[in-house]
């Protein structure tokens, strides 16, 4: 990645981030030391095989979890040393996730799913409905809102946990292997959706994937290997 | 935040109805049954004192010997004499009616029944002490009294059982062998503390004494207190009366007994009570197993839900919150619970207090204090549930499968 000519602080800034599982000698050290700095409105592709730490560092960034070592700013602030009710709120204010396995409440309706943040940040009835509306007509499920999850295809069980991640209009979307569960087809709906997010509504993108097809969609693709970042490169689009 | 949780408790209930249903068995089962227990008990301790309210309130009995016995080996103590009965009308203060009495037994016959009973000869004064009813016919005239004539009242299970729908008053019936004519039917008292109260005849007390006793003694006298006296006063004032009529010398022991009907209630009474607390107590063990119910079926919940929870706390709900709403799906749980035990033991109560013949009585306070242990079941057994929800890694959570 060539240097930024206009300094502006990155939004998510890991500095010698280290992440240990298990004590003794059966202890695991899963990340050795990240250095890793994501600008606002950057669309980042996370790659690596199986083990590589992209998983643990994602837990990181999404604040699901905290680092054994090493620095986390998040817009300027320390996360590694906020507790777990700290974290809660962080995510709520500034987080959206999308999970590979849709992870939709089941037997609720969609629009109750996409409410759901929104009841834990304490919005009335009516704000929730207003704004649960307008995250699913984003994602083009709008006639589809009182189904359930058992009624929807898995794209638009997807589409509906977008609609749920980007709600409470956060700054940074967390999204771990989005289309690992998804045909093709509905595969380049969901990017497409996403890299609209991003584009036109200035979410930050952070995305894990497998697949070099949905790594394209991306600004900058990091490559994750035995616990460190391999390189970084600008993608396709950038 | 509360309004956020039960929000949430409601949708998680309504999700899972079934299984809220079956969780909350423990806890409707539990309840119904303490209500129902306790609330026919306490019917049943009423029935008891009205029972023997209908005995005679404050009516002090008056009988030869020590205690229910005639006492000891030696002597029969001596019956009562009209003039004991005189005395106490005269000098002793806070009386409101003296009634003789003397007993027998016989064989009623009307044609061709038969009916084994209990003669009882008194004064129309009878009727005052133990507030009976003359329901049909008449009581006793002055001059039937004075002259001991062969009239009598019956008791309903006598006119049920002899004359057998036909219409009593004014037939003639032979009872021990001398015919006598029936002037009126009591009131119906129901089974008292003593027996069947209605399966008595009753007849003029001379007319007692002259064909079946052989002797002018009276075997008891009712004395009934003035409301507005103490009856323990009256008491303690009957026997020194009587003490000092039959000539017992200071320090010996009394050859009477005074016996008050309050103490009887008091006694009957204070048994059902306990019994009802006994009977009680072992339902509200079955309220507890219905708490344990709760508990278990939430922790199985949590388990089942992980991944629920995995979700609510990755978009951002704190721990407290989480163990808030399990605790208030606990709660509302074993409130609805309690809400429906109620309702089952108002409709049990209603059913069965007929069949037990004991009045139905509503008790506020019972219904009060069980609904609210079912919530308090609610928040300590849904409390350990909960925080296990709480305390889980929203990771580990989220791979939970």
């Amino acid at each position: 990645m060539a240097a930024d000519p206009i300094i502006s602080l990155p939004i998510i800034s890991l500095r010698g981030v280290t992440k240990i599982y298990g004590e003794g000698p059966t202890a695991f050290q899963a990340l050795k030391g990240v250095d890793l700095d994501i600008q606002q409105g950057d669309f980042v592709a996370v790659m690596g095989p199986s083990g590589s730490g992209k998983s643990t560092t994602m837990n990181i960034l999404g604040c699901l979890d905290v680092p054994s070592g090493g620095t986390y700013l998040f817009k300027g602030h320390h996360v590694e040393t906020l507790d777990r009710d700290q974290r809660a709120l962080l995510r709520r204010r500034y987080l959206g996730f999308v999970f590979q396995g849709f992870n939709l409440l089941s037997r609720t309706t969609a629009l109750e799913n996409v409410e759901l943040p929104l009841l834990y940040r304490g919005e009335d009835k009516k704000l929730r409905y207003e704004m649960g509306m307008a995250a699913l007509d984003k994602v083009g499920l709008k006639d589809w809102w009182d189904h359930t999850p058992a009624e929807l295809s898995g794209g638009q069980q997807q589409r509906v946990a977008i609609a749920r991640a980007i709600v409470t209009q956060p700054d940074v979307l967390v999204a771990d292997e989005p289309t690992g569960n998804l045909d093709s087809q509905r595969s380049i709906e969901i990017m497409e959706l996403l890299t609209d997010l991003n584009r036109n509504s200035g979410i930050t993108v952070l995305m894990v994937t497998h697949e070099p097809d949905m790594a394209a969609y991306a600004r900058t693709i990091v490559h994750f290997r035995d616990g460190l970042v391999e390189s970084i490169e600008a993608g396709v689009t950038a | 935040m509360l309004g956020t949780t039960v929000i949430l408790a409601f949708r998680a209930i309504n999700r899972h109805k079934l299984r809220s249903f079956l969780t909350t068995l423990g806890i409707i089962i539990g309840v119904a049954a303490v209500v129902t227990m306790v609330t026919l008990g306490n019917g049943a301790t009423a029935a008891v004192r009205e029972q023997i309210s209908s005995l005679g309130a404050n009516v002090l009995q008056l009988r030869p010997g020590q205690g229910f016995g005639r006492g000891g080996g030696g002597p029969r103590p001596p019956d009562f004499k009209e003039r004991d009965l005189t005395a106490i009308e005269n000098q002793l203060t806070g009386v409101r009616a003296v009634a003789p009495v003397v007993q027998s037994s016989g064989t009623a016959i009307y044609e061709g029944n038969n009916w084994s009973t209990t003669v009882y000869g008194t004064t129309s004064a009878y009727s005052e002490v133990q507030q009976w009813k003359v329901a049909d016919g008449r009581l006793f005239l002055p001059d039937e009294e004075e002259a001991g004539k062969s009239v009598c009242i019956i008791g309903n299970t006598v006119r049920t059982n002899l004359f057998q729908g036909t219409e009593p008053v004014g037939q003639r019936m032979r009872i021990k062998g001398v015919s006598c004519q029936v002037v009126g039917v009591l009131a119906t008292r129901g089974q008292g503390g003593f027996g069947d109260q209605d399966d008595v005849v009753v007849m003029p007390i001379k007319f007692v004494q002259r064909r079946f006793t052989g002797d002018r003694d009276i075997s008891q006298i009712m004395v009934a207190v003035d409301d507005a006296y103490d009856t323990s006063t009256v008491q303690a004032s009957l026997e020194e009366l009587m003490r000092e009529r039959r000539k017992i010398k200071a320090g010996d022991q009394d050859n009477f007994n005074v016996f008050d009907t309050k103490q009887i209630s008091d006694t009957l009474t204070g048994t059902t009570t306990i019994l009802t607390q006994i009977v009680g107590a072992v339902a509200a063990i079955s309220l507890l197993v219905g708490g344990i119910g709760i508990m278990n079926i939430m922790l199985v919940s949590v388990t089942e839900r992980t991944r629920e929870i995995g979700i609510r706390l990755a978009i951002g709900a704190v721990a407290r919150e989480v163990l808030m709403q399990f605790l208030v799906e606990a709660i509302v749980l074993s409130c609805l619970g309690g809400l429906i035990g109620l309702f089952l033991a108002l409709i049990a109560s209603v059913a069965i207090a007929p069949l037990m013949q004991v009045p139905f009585l509503f008790d506020v306070k019972v219904n009060a204090i069980a609904f609210l242990f079912s919530a308090a079941i609610g928040v300590v057994f849904g409390y350990f549930p909960a925080r296990r929800a709480a305390a889980l890694n929203p990771i580990d959570a989220l791979r939970h499968e």
